[in-house]
Parts: structure tokens; C-alpha cells; sequence
């Protein structure tokens, strides 16, 4: 019935900040989120549709605004809208074949920034971060500890580092032990 | 005072700055930098130790991390004790606590010492031998008192209060090793311009110029010129100058473990900084400098305190200031021993004699020694020592025979030459080569981007190794890419060339004799326990040190192992070539366990996956249970219930009322694209491409085999999309199952698969009431019968959130699963609860999930089968379509054992008595009375008390199960027999009615 109230929304990381003067930890805002399958003759119609180049070459990523379609693999992308824009219907006004599969709500995400990122993160990531192999817009699906991460370079000393809702307090905790090392 | 032994003047440390400490409750005074063996030596104690099996008084052997002797427990307060520290590493702070070991009840005077008395039975291999027999006596009596007399040290009993720290990193070049070749390389490697890492496991860089007299380097002071370099290449972007930093580990494509101890040296220690901290470097290519260590010579009782490496004699002279004695001899098959006795002469300390079992020394060496007016002895030899806990004499004999001179020494500097440190090169696999002429191992072929410097590679001359170093360094830069301008030009000059070296047994400990001449001083190997592992017929390097357990202590025969290997070449009348060397294994020096646990533990040592109403369930008390990584609610006590009680009230008010049940956890895939029907047609064993967007239908997967590999119910949202779902515990693997064949054997299909379980949170609401619960909070979903049956799917709104609502049952009621998107399960949870509660429902957990589930007979894959079970031994051939020509595991299922007769098959099981409750896993046979062993029939999969049907209730896997319902079979216990009747697997509503309530 349309007088229930709307159910509140709770972000799993919700009210957590962290992380040292090197190395600051911040939980990204709720944002839209949808794994994109397709192949590669279906590109250019779903960049198009989504207002974004879909990058085609590995730890490469397009951005568009607030909108990002990070490339996971041959016929992959993670594409996150930061304002909540709705990626599902964007992406099925391409008329390309595609799948698009919402995930807004799987991942969640922290913002890693500060001199000491890259060190924070190396605590549990084995990716060389430097900044010329891995440069601002850089992105890779890759492990944190004993958890998978999507890891984005937004600038030279801040990551958006995503992960599985429930992965996320492990996540979180392994950054921040890193983080505190980061300041040393 | 900072020691009697301290010399004024002398060493590189600050006399005003003093540290006190405790050595077996006695306080000493140390210098800041000093290393605990040091402080020792300066109070002039030399005793440190009793050995491992014989219990021989011991002393410092080294001054570095080669120590096999000098092992003491060292703690800072009652957490932080660690057992095994090598005296010669650990730096000595303010207050910290160090005792000596395997002793009792104590060092000076030790009852354990008893057993070098009767060392004759402790030959090596005498446990091999001894303890065989009688066989009980092996576990009652020998195996406890080798275990209590085994082991050095005490493990600490509190928990660790440090933390550990880890990064991973990357660089051009790695440099293990600071000394001249390590440091020459680093600076040439820098210059070039690449990113540079140089660890040495020293407080400072410098390497061999820590007991270095007379090197002069770039026209400085060796040392001194180290210490500017290292601080020049610290001050460089491109360059890291990691120092207490071991290279412990040489792993596959240049992935080098370090290890650098933080605090372990500081008098207090700042709580956010972490004990040690694991470096993990992947380099483009590696320098290995990491030196020589310098071997003892092997002679008659040569493990009396005071007996030490020459190196080391001169390390704790020139570094640290001490003298190791008042009256020193030297006994030397090599020229560097004779400069530890031209510094201490120069320091004022009497040198006794210099005894060379050569008949030729250097002639530059021999010169100097005379006219410092020092006697030198050629063509003589040590043959024995005096002194209980300290060397009190040497006898000295010409070599061949002749009168032996005894000399009074209260300490004797060794050297036998030089062994290079091919550890590192060992352990990524690179094959040594055996050099005749120098009679040593050096890096031969190399496996890895690799290049090996200096002394452990074999290059003596100083300026030789400067080169090497400098060329390498910049070769090592520029292949990996640098493209800097800088050219690094060096010279440096030796006070003396040396010559010399010997490996294997001196004058006088020979294959003729039987003393103790060590040369394991860790494990007590002996020279002739070596020839006595070739008697008993040990041909191989390897038996030979598994014989003996030469080489196999914590310092990994850093001293022994070219001595074991020279005695055994001789003994088997080999070349050492033939005879081989054993393989370095990773780590080079002992690695502490926080280091490699580092931040995995507490809750971080694995991910506690937790879900949308986690916290909800732990504010109502609910117990969780862990189902794989994930922490689930297993059942809500009321104040004053068990779990018993607890369960058959959710089990009762599920189906009186309704329940309320988190089902999260289930792994969901979302199947999208054109071919999503066929490709599901492929994985499950029915048919999918009949089924109607917005209907349900359940799904069993086999493995190639024929064997069920998981199971769930799909709903099918579109034409072309799927919304599966698999078993908690099956969700990764079932992904990547589906994954594989979709890329391997059906890559035409158009179709694409995404993990969805953490996007959706999942309330299931059933029983009778569950419609009216939700009915309100739902908009655009008409949930009547007609319009949503039972196994059929809408997407709608729930709580003015997206909801993709299953009409779908795990209990058998009337149920619901109503997933919404994660963030929103625990409001819609809470809405629904708000609702629930009033209408007396319940919560329940994953314990009355299997109860209520068994008593319709509804199968765990997982628990009721274990991978030898087919869909047809499950009872569930109805699921197996006999028309499609094709799906995972169709041909499987055809092989003859899967379609015989007689194999175990799902059935119930009621027990005679309704009361007695069958124990799962337990064997079921056809007549108990039966000899032992018994023919077993099978075994109980899921068995519970079932408060619905007012009786236990059972599934058991029964051979021939489906042809022997109604038959009496019998459950063998401990303590009694239990009769069940074989039934079929539905308890509760039979006709299954309430399923469309």
C-alpha cells in the first residue's frame, strides 16, 4: 500500500570513518551500480546508451561526470553512477545484446585517500600502485587479504576501492591496520 | 662501566650512553648498539649456553646471524618473551630481560651435562636405534622423554600484545645485502635511475666493514664510508634503505620476502608502530650480496666458551669495542684470521700465538705478524683445549706428529676461511657449481632475473667486487627500464689479500679418532658422528644429514655444512662434487610467526560475513552458527529456553502461525541473455525452456559424474533472464561450476552470468499467516493463489522499495521469499516483523529451517548426500528429464554402478519408540545380532525431534532403502540397539495442501 512508509536505507558500512593522517578511510555514498556483460560489437551502442566509452583495454576506465565503466575483462565492465542515476534502463536502451545485471546493492565502497593510499592498500593487496603503472583512472579487479576488491584510481592519492557488502567490515579493518602503518 | 673487556678508545659506540639489562637475573651494563652478545663478552661472560644433547657448556661462536650457540630467551615484560633469540642479533635496550637456556638448575653447574658423560650411547641415529624396542615402550616411556628432553627453549604462554605489519611492494632492483658489493650496487642501480629497495639484516649498513680495520673505500674509512653512502642513497625518491631487514625467503619470479624488526631494539616502544613488518617485493631483478660467513675450524673440543670465529673476535673489537679476552689465541687454516690478531695487539690485548695448521700463510700477513712480534706457529695445529665453562688452554702439535705445547688462551679466534652465502641463490632455484681450485660453492646457474656480487659469488679482491657491484648494478637498472644519466666510479683497497682455507676435519680430529670435534654446534654433530653415518651405510648427502641431523637446526648448518660435507666426501671416498650439497630452504633465519600471520587475526583472520539484519537478529538474541563464512541465526531463545525448547517452539508456531526466517545467505546467480533457457537446460538435469517468465521451478545440478552437486529453485523474470538459486555454502563454486562450462564447453550460447546473493537480502515469511503479513506492505502484486500460486515470481514493491517476491516453501506452508535490494532488508525485516509479532509468528533460525524442511523430506545437498549420491538415490528422479538429449552428467548417470541395484537410496527412518531420536552419521544394519563386523546398510543423514508430528523423525541413505519400506532395521549404539521402521521421506502433511494455503 502507498501510505507504508518507505523503508530507510542502510548502507553496510554506514557511520564508520578511519584510517590515519596518511591514509584517510570514508564510505562511499550509495550509489547506482551494474555489471555489464556484452560483447564487443555491442560497445559502441551501449557507450552511447550509457554516456560512456567503454574502455576495451585491461585496468583502463572511462568517466563521464559522476558516471564510470571500469573494465573487469574481455566482456565485462562494472559501471557505477555515483548520483543513482538508473544504469538498468540506460543500458537496455541501448538495443544492443547485452546483460545488465543490477548490483548497487552487492557492492559497497570505500575511499581511500591520502599520501599514504597506496600503502594502506598494499597491506593486503600484492598490485603494484605505483603511479606509472597504475594511473588515475587505473582500475582492476584484484584481492584484499582474504577478500575481492575492485580497485579505482580517482587521483594521484585517492582509490575507490569497492567490495562485497559483507566483505566490507573485513575490509575495512585490514585498511585500516594499513592505514595506521601507512603513517609510519 | 659498560664490562671489564671494554676497551677504551675502541669501537664505533658511545661510552655515555649505557642500557641496563638482566642476564639470569644478574644486571649488567651495556652500551646503546650494543648487541646482547656484545654486552656479555664486555662483562666478560663467555658462557651463554648448555648444547642440545649433550648439555656442553656453549659460548658465543659469531657475531652475526649465523650464531648456532648463543640462543637465550629475551623478554621486554611478561607478554613479550620470545625463547631462541640469537644473542648476536638482538640489540641490547634499557631493561629488557635476557636467561639462558636448556640448563638446570643452572648454566654453571647443569644436571643435564650428564648426558655428555654418557655421549656414547647418544651417537647419531641413536634414536633410530635405541628406541625400538620394546614397540610399547615407544609410547609410555621413549616418545615423552624425547619430547621433554627435544626442543630448545620455552614457548611463550600469553598472547602476543604486538601487532605486525605487512606490505606488498615493487621495485627495478633489489639489493639484499648492505656491505660494499651490496651498497656499490644499490648507488650504481640508483644513479641509473631506478626504483631501488636495499635491505641488510644489520642496524646499519656495512656488512663485513663492521669488524674492518684497514679497507679504504673512495679514500675513506670502509665503514665510514658505508655509513655516508647509506645515508646518501636513504636521502634518494627512487631508493628504500631498509636495515634490521633479513631477505628470509627467495620465491618464484623474483617475490622476495622481508622481514624488519621495528620495535625489537627500542627501550620503549610506541604502541602504534608494529613489532616487525612483512615486506613482500616483487622485483624486477635482484642483487644478491649477501656475503660469506666465515667456518670454525674442526678440532678436538673446539665448543668451549671463548672459542670464536675470527670475524667475530675483530667485530666485537672494531665495532663494539670489547675485547674477547686478555690472553688470545688464533688458530687459522686462513690470512683473515691473522688481521683479528694484528687489532688486538694494536688495542693493547696479548695475542698468545698464532697457531696455522699451513706450512705457507700469506707472506704479507706472516710479515706483519713478525714484526708486531707475534709468534706464529705454521704446519701446527690445535689438538685439544682445556677449561670447563671457558677455554683455559690450548695444545698445540706440529702437524705429523711431534711434542705438543700447551698455551695458556682465555679465548681462541678460528678461521677456516670463508663459505659464500649461496642461500639465496639456492632457495629460487639457481644450481651451484663446485670450485676446485677455492673449494667452495658458488652460484652456478641461475633460474631467476638474478646476479649474484661480492663475496657470494666468490669475488675476493676489493676493488674486483666494487666493479662487479657497480657493473651489475647499473646492468640490473637498465634492464629493468631506468634510463637515468648517472655513472657511479669507485676504488677501494684492502689492507691485505688473503689466501688460505681448509674444509673438514683439522690435525688431530682425523678419521683415526674419536673425539669431539664439532661441527654442528647447534644439533652436537661431531666430526666422526659423520663418518659413523658412512659406516652404517648412508651414501647420500641427504641420509647422511638426516642420519646425523647435521645442518638441520635452526641455523640451517650455516657453519656445518661444508665441513659435514668435506668428512663425508673423504669417508666415501668421493669428490665433494659427487658427493652434492644439500638444497637452502626458505626462510634463511628463523621468521617469527606474527610476522607471517601478521594482520590475520581476530576478525581479521577471516571475513565474517555477516548479512542485511545481522544486527536485528543479535539485538533479538538469536544464536548464530557459521555456514561457511557467514554467521547465520541458528535460533532465537526466549529468556529461559534451551536450544530444544526454543527450536520446537519456532518449529510449532511456523506452521500454526507463521515464521519469519533470514535467507540471505543463498547464493543467487542471475542467468542473463537469449540462450539463458538452453544454457540452464545444460547445467540442471530438468527441463527450463517450457517454463513461463514468472513461474519457479526447482533444479538439480550433477557434476560430470552423475552425482548431485547442488540444487535451489530458479525463477524465470523474463524470456531472457533467470534469477537461480544455489545452496549457501554452494554459491562460489557453483559459479564458477556454471562459469566453466559456459567458457570451456558451451561458448556459442549467448548468455552471461552475475553473482546477485549479496545484492538481494531475502525474508522468507511462512506458515498460514505469512500472506496476511505482507499482503499491506506490498504494492502491484496481486498475492492470491490464482494470481501467485505456489512457485511462481513478480517484481513489485515492498515497503515502497523494488521486491522480487517468490511464492516459494523450504517448510511446506503457504511462504514467501521477499527479496529486496541488501541495504533495505533490514527496514522491509523490521516492517514485516512489526507486523508479524502481533499476529503471534516468530522469528526463526537455520535450526528450525531443518526440522520443519525434514519433516517434508526435503533434501540438504550436502548433508542427506555426500557426492556419491545420484538425483534417482535421492528420490528424486521426478527432477531428471527423460527427454532432453543433453545436460551435465547425462552420461554419468547411464554407468553401470549408478543404475545397479542394491545402492543406497534416500529413505525416512522412524524409530520404534517415537521418543528416541537417532544420532546423525550413525550405521544402520539389517540384523544386530550379526557378528562383528557387522554388514553395514547405511548411515542416518538427518535426523531431529519433530514437535509437528510429535515424534523423531529421520532420513538415512539404505542400500536397496526404496525396495525395504516397511521392513525393521536396526541401529547399532554404544549402550543399546534402536529398532526404526524404513518409511518413506514425507512426516507431515503427505498430500501437501498446505504448501497452497
Amino acid at each position: 500500500m502507498a501510505d507504508q512508509a518507505m523503508a530507510i536505507r542502510k548502507a553496510p558500512l554506514a557511520g564508520l570513518r578511519g584510517g590515519s593522517h596518511a591514509a584517510i578511510l570514508t564510505p562511499a555514498a550509495p550509489a547506482s551500480r551494474i555489471s555489464l556483460r556484452a560483447a564487443k560489437d555491442a560497445v559502441p551502442a551501449l557507450s552511447a546508451a550509457l554516456g560512456v566509452t567503454l574502455p576495451l583495454r585491461p585496468k583502463t576506465s572511462a568517466s563521464s561526470g559522476k558516471r564510470h565503466a571500469l573494465w573487469l575483462g574481455p566482456d565485462e565492465w562494472l559501471v557505477i553512477d555515483e548520483d543513482g542515476a538508473d544504469l538498468m534502463a540506460a543500458a537496455a536502451s541501448s538495443g544492443a545484446l547485452h546483460s545488465a545485471v543490477d548490483v548497487s546493492h552487492r557492492n559497497t565502497a570505500v575511499i581511500v585517500s591520502g599520501p599514504g593510499a597506496e600503502v594502506a592498500i598494499n597491506s593486503g593487496c600484492p598490485q603494484d600502485l605505483s603511479l606509472g603503472l597504475f594511473p588515475v583512472g587505473a582500475c582492476s579487479r584484484t584481492v584484499l587479504g582474504k577478500a575481492e576488491i575492485v580497485l579505482f584510481r580517482t587521483s594521484e592519492d585517492t582509490f575507490r576501492l569497492e567490495c562485497w557488502r559483507s566483505f566490507s567490515p573485513f575490509v575495512f579493518g585490514l585498511l585500516s591496520e594499513g592505514a595506521e602503518d601507512a603513517a609510519h | 662501566m659498560s664490562g671489564v673487556n671494554r676497551i677504551s678508545g675502541a669501537g664505533r659506540l658511545t661510552p655515555a650512553r649505557t642500557a641496563r639489562f638482566t642476564f639470569d637475573g644478574r644486571t649488567l651494563t651495556a652500551l646503546e648498539g650494543d648487541t646482547v652478545a656484545s654486552a656479555l663478552i664486555a662483562n666478560d661472560i663467555h658462557l651463554v649456553g648448555r648444547s642440545f644433547k649433550y648439555h656442553r657448556p656453549r659460548g658465543i661462536l659469531s657475531a652475526g646471524a649465523e650464531e648456532p650457540n648463543a640462543l637465550l630467551d629475551v623478554s621486554r615484560d611478561a607478554a613479550r618473551r620470545q625463547p631462541n633469540v640469537r644473542a648476536t642479533v638482538q640489540e641490547v635496550f634499557d631493561g629488557m630481560n635476557v636467561s639462558s637456556q636448556n640448563r638446570w638448575p643452572s648454566l654453571a653447574f647443569d644436571v643435564g651435562g650428564f648426558n655428555d658423560l654418557l655421549s656414547p650411547f647418544f651417537a647419531a641415529g641413536f634414536y633410530y636405534k635405541t628406541f625400538m624396542w620394546p614397540k610399547a615402550a615407544w609410547h609410555n616411556l621413549y616418545e615423552p622423554f624425547i619430547r621433554r628432553a627435544a626442543g630448545l627453549g620455552v614457548a611463550p604462554t600469553e598472547p602476543d600484545p604486538d601487532h605486525y605489519a605487512s606490505r606488498y611492494t615493487h621495485c627495478d632492483v633489489l639489493v639484499v645485502g648492505a656491505g660494499v658489493a651490496g651498497l656499490a650496487a644499490a648507488l650504481a642501480a640508483a644513479k641509473a635511475g631506478a626504483k631501488v629497495i636495499i635491505c641488510d639484516e644489520q642496524p646499519e649498513v656495512g656488512g663485513a666493514l663492521h669488524y674492518d680495520s684497514g679497507t679504504v673505500v673512495d679514500g675513506k674509512p670502509g665503514y665510514t664510508w658505508a655509513q655516508e653512502t647509506g645515508k646518501a642513497l636513504a636521502g634518494m625518491d627512487n631508493v628504500t634503505v631498509l636495515t634490521r631487514t633479513t631477505a628470509f625467503g627467495y620465491y618464484n619470479h623474483n617475490f622476495v620476502g622481508l622481514v624488519e624488526r621495528v620495535t625489537d631494539h627500542l627501550a620503549a616502544i610506541d604502541k602504534t608502530l608494529p613489532r616487525e613488518r612483512l615486506w613482500q617485493v616483487r622485483a624486477k631483478k635482484v642483487i644478491l650480496a649477501n656475503g660469506a660467513i666465515e667456518r670454525h675450524m674442526v678440532f678436538a673440543n673446539n665448543d668451549r666458551p671463548g672459542i670464536m670465529l675470527a670475524s667475530a673476535g675483530r667485530t666485537y673489537l672494531n665495532h663494539f669495542g670489547v675485547s674477547v679476552g686478555k690472553q688470545v689465541g688464533i688458530y687459522a687454516a686462513h690470512d683473515s684470521a691473522y688481521e683479528a690478531a694484528f687489532d688486538l695487539k694494536k688495542a693493547g690485548v696479548a695475542v698468545a700465538v698464532i697457531v696455522d695448521c699451513r706450512e705457507r700463510p700469506g707472506e704479507a700477513v706472516l710479515a706483519e705478524a713478525r714484526s708486531l712480534g707475534i709468534e706464529v706457529l705454521t704446519g701446527h695445529s690445535v689438538v685439544n683445549t682445556t677449561g670447563k665453562l671457558r677455554i683455559a688452554s690450548i695444545t698445540v702439535a706440529r702437524n705429523g706428529g711431534g711434542g705438543a705445547r700447551k698455551i695458556a688462551v682465555d679465548a681462541l679466534l678460528v678461521s677456516a676461511g670463508w663459505t659464500p652465502s649461496v642461500h639465496l641463490f639456492s632457495q629460487s632455484r639457481g644450481k651451484v657449481k663446485f670450485d676446485a681450485a677455492t673449494e667452495r660453492f658458488l652460484p652456478g646457474t641461475y633460474a631467476q632475473d638474478c646476479l649474484s656480487i661480492g663475496a657470494c659469488n666468490g669475488t675476493d679482491d676489493l676493488q674486483a667486487t666494487i666493479d662487479e657491484a657497480l657493473a651489475a648494478g647499473e646492468l640490473a637498472a637498465r634492464a629493468a627500464g631506468a634510463e637515468g644519466g648517472g655513472q657511479v666510479a669507485l676504488t677501494g683497497q684492502n689492507a691485505f689479500e688473503w689466501t688460505g682455507g681448509m674444509i673438514g676435519a683439522a690435525e688431530g680430529a682425523g678419521p683415526d679418532t674419536t673425539v669431539k670435534a664439532f661441527i654442528d654446534f647447534q644439533h652436537d654433530v661431531c666430526a666422526k658422528d659423520i663418518r659413523l653415518a658412512v659406516r652404517e651405510g648412508m651414501h647420500s648427502v641427504e641420509h647422511i644429514k638426516r642420519f646425523t641431523t647435521n645442518g638441520m637446526a635452526s641455523d640451517q648448518g650455516k657453519l656445518s655444512n661444508m665441513h659435514g660435507l668435506a668428512i663425508a666426501a673423504e669417508a666415501l671416498g668421493k669428490g665433494i662434487p659427487e658427493v652434492g650439497l644439500t638444497t637452502f630452504r626458505q626462510p634463511y633465519t628463523p621468521v617469527t610467526f606474527g610476522a607471517i600471520v601478521n594482520h590475520s587475526r581476530g576478525s581479521l583472520f577471516d571475513p565474517a560475513r555477516k548479512t542485511p539484519m545481522h544486527a536485528w537478529e543479535e539485538a533479538q538474541g538469536a544464536e548464530f552458527e557459521d555456514v561457511s563464512n557467514w554467521k547465520r541465526a541458528w535460533f532465537y531463545p526466549k529468556a529461559g529456553e534451551n536450544m530444544h525448547e526454543a527450536v520446537a517452539r519456532e518449529c510449532k508456531t511456523v506452521r500454526e502461525v507463521a515464521g519469519v526466517f533470514d535467507a540471505s545467505t543463498l547464493g543467487k546467480i542471475e542467468v542473463v541473455g537469449p540462450d539463458a533457457a538452453k544454457f540452464l537446460n545444460l547445467m540442471y538435469t530438468n527441463a527450463w525452456d517450457n517454463l513461463k517468465p514468472g513461474r519457479c521451478r526447482y533444479g538439480i545440478m550433477l557434476r560430470d559424474d552423475g552425482f548431485v552437486y547442488d540444487d535451489g529453485v530458479v525463477g524465470r523474470l523474463a524470456e531472457d533472464r533467470f534469477h537461480v538459486t544455489t545452496t549457501t555454502g554452494g554459491a562460489p563454486r557453483v559459479l564458477h561450476h556454471m562459469e566453466d562450462y559456459l567458457q570451456t564447453e558451451f561458448p556459442h550460447l549467448k548468455v552471461w552470468l552475475t553473482s546477485t546473493t549479496e545484492q538481494w537480502a531475502v525474508i522468507a515469511v511462512q506458515g498460514p499467516k505469512a500472506r496476511e503479513i505482507i499482503a499491506p506492505l506490498v504494492e502491484g502484486i496481486d498475492l492470491s493463489n490464482e494470481a501467485l500460486p505456489h512457485m511462481s515470481v513478480a517484481e513489485g514493491r515492498i515497503c515502497g522499495v523494488p521486491t522480487r517476491l517468490f511464492r516459494m516453501s523450504f517448510t511446506g506452508e503457504l511462504g514467501f521469499e521477499v527479496n529486496v535490494p541488501a541495504d533495505y532488508g533490514q527496514a522491509v525485516w523490521e516492517a514485516i516483523w512489526a507486523r508479524a509479532e502481533p499476529m503471534g509468528a516468530c522469528a526463526y533460525g537455520t535450526e528450525t529451517m531443518h526440522v520443519l524442511r525434514a519433516e517434508k523430506g526435503y533434501i540438504i545437498v550436502g548433508q542427506d548426500t555426500d557426492g556419491t549420491v545420484t538425483p534417482h538415490d535421492a528420490g528424486l528422479s521426478w527432477v531428471v528429464s527423460k527427454k532432453k538429449p543433453d545436460f551435465v552428467g547425462i552420461r554419468g548417470l547411464k554407468r553401470p554402478d549408478l543404475v545397479k541395484d542394491g545402492r543406497k537410496q534416500l529413505v525416512g527412518l522412524r524409530t520404534k519408540d517415537p521418543k528416541v531420536v537417532l544420532e546423525e552419521g550413525a550405521q544402520i544394519v539389517a540384523d544386530p545380532n550379526e557378528p562383528k563386523p557387522m554388514t553395514m546398510l547405511g548411515h542416518v543423514t538427518s535426523s531431529y525431534w519433530s514437535p509437528n508430528c510429535g515424534r523423531s523423525i529421520a532420513l538415512a541413505l539404505v542400500a536397496g532403502g526404496q525396495a525395504r519400506l516397511g521392513q525393521t532395521l536396526y541401529v547399532p549404539m554404544a549402550d543399546r540397539t534402536i529398532a526404526v521402521e524404513v518409511s518413506d521421506m514425507v512426516f507431515f502433511d503427505k498430500e501437501g495442501g498446505r504448501l497452497h494455503g
